[in-house]
């Protein structure tokens, strides 16, 4: 049996869904055998995969370089799933979208000269450091997708839930308090 | 009081004259989503939660203020009533900042809860992000009106259970704003008695009592000291 191509991808957000990714625990090590990881922050591949069955996408599309990714990430996957509340709802990341036009400037000002301790400066190097966008979006909001598991992050068993039927052939489905935000 | 016999979900009942639906589904047993609704304050048919279908009627009505009558047919789960019911969900959350991750309320949340058992997994429509304010002048309770969703269950607890009508509601549709008296800072407000019944009315974390939110738990250092004083030189002054 062909192995199913699992990618996991981390845009604007704070790792926290990969935490409790790997909080699978033992469930990780019963699907090593069905799966291959194309693609992850826990896993070194620079270019994202061509042909990958399976995205699992945490966090906001905060800057230029999230942004191309995600186009990248739907060109090249056919279930793309939204991994988590930045990645359903913008969540914390696009508290900033609040303060309107200008808000990237912003909050660049009063993270790097209001309150730096030294050498006050914004980090903008060509190439290195990505821009940021004037509105922080959910996934779906910029690309079409399949599944949402929403989740501040979503806890083991509802990756599991959802993994599990994604492997299984099914359609997953989550329900009740597994839709739980926050 | 005549008795009326009517239907809910082909369910054949007898509710007392001038019952509402909502009353008369709640006592057959039947659930009815509901959040402007507060048990023992009057209801307004604000939230359209509670919508139902009435056979006869192409209007969707709310069962909170819907009389019974006679021979009335009402369904209260149909495909198009679930349809609307997550359009609400989805609109309310989009109008203002629900930020559930970083929400006082979050875990103890009407709208979250209905959000979920309701099957809403994402908000279809474009996220608002207005620019609200968070009142934190009371020196008990705090309004964020990021996360209020204009049900008047805290205005219609302060005038109508309290009878101190602290709170109020100013602005049109989607700006409307909860105030306190006419507009004033709440901390200034002279009609309020802060006998917190809008906190304990509200369905979200709109309004909270202070002290209870993130990063704001204060410690009592000088009960340690005190016990200390008390145990090493018999000294049990405060």
């Amino acid at each position: 049996m062909e192995r199913i191509k699992i990618a996991t991808v981390w845009l604007g957000g704070c790792a926290g869904c990969h935490m409790s990714f790997l909080d699978l625990d033992e469930f990780l090590v019963d699907i090593a055998d069905k799966i291959q990881v194309v693609y992850s922050p826990i896993a070194d591949v620079k270019e994202y995969p061509e042909g990958v069955d399976v995205c699992l996408v945490e966090g906001a599309v905060c800057n230029e370089d999230n942004l191309e990714l995600i186009h990248k990430i739907r060109a090249r996957t056919k279930v793309l799933v939204s991994f988590g509340d930045c990645a359903v709802t913008a969540n914390v990341p696009a508290m900033r979208n609040q303060f309107g036009l200008g808000n990237a400037e912003s909050v660049l000002q009063r993270a790097y000269i209001e309150n730096a301790q030294y050498n006050p400066v914004i980090p903008k190097d060509d190439g290195i450091v990505p821009k940021l966008l004037e509105r922080v979006q959910p996934v779906h909001e910029l690309v079409p997708v399949e599944y949402y598991m929403p989740g501040c992050p979503p806890p083991a068993d509802r990756i599991k839930a959802l993994l599990g039927q994604v492997l299984a052939g099914q359609t997953p489905k989550l329900e009740g308090p597994q839709l739980k935000f926050g | 009081m005549a008795a009326k016999t009517l239907t809910i979900d082909g369910k054949q009942i007898t509710a007392e004259e001038g019952e509402t639906i909502l009353q008369a589904a709640t006592e057959a047993g039947i659930k009815i989503p509901t959040l402007c609704h507060l048990e023992g304050v009057y209801d307004i048919g604000a939230c359209r939660l509670c919508l139902v279908e009435v056979k006869g009627t192409p209007k969707l009505l709310p069962a909170c203020t819907l009389k019974v009558a006679e021979g009335m047919e009402v369904a209260t789960d149909t495909e198009r009533l679930r349809k609307y019911r997550r359009m609400t969900l989805e609109l309310l959350f989009a109008e203002r900042n629900h930020v559930c991750a970083v929400c006082v309320a979050n875990g103890h949340c009407e709208l979250q809860t209905l959000a979920y058992s309701q099957g809403m997994d994402h908000v279809r429509y474009e996220y608002t992000f207005p620019k609200w304010n968070v009142d934190n002048t009371h020196r008990l309770f705090g309004m964020d009106h990021n996360r209020c969703i204009l049900c008047t269950r805290c205005v219609r607890v302060c005038w109508h259970i309290e009878g101190a009508g602290t709170k109020n509601v100013s602005g049109r549709g989607g700006k409307s704003k909860i105030i306190t008296d006419l507009n004033q800072p709440w901390g200034a407000s002279e009609s309020c008695t802060e006998c917190g019944k809008c906190v304990m009315a509200c369905p979200t974390g709109a309004l909270f009592q202070k002290g209870s939110t993130v990063g704001e738990s204060e410690r009592d250092r000088d009960k340690l000291e005190y016990i200390v004083n008390a145990r090493e030189k018999k000294q049990w002054n405060a």
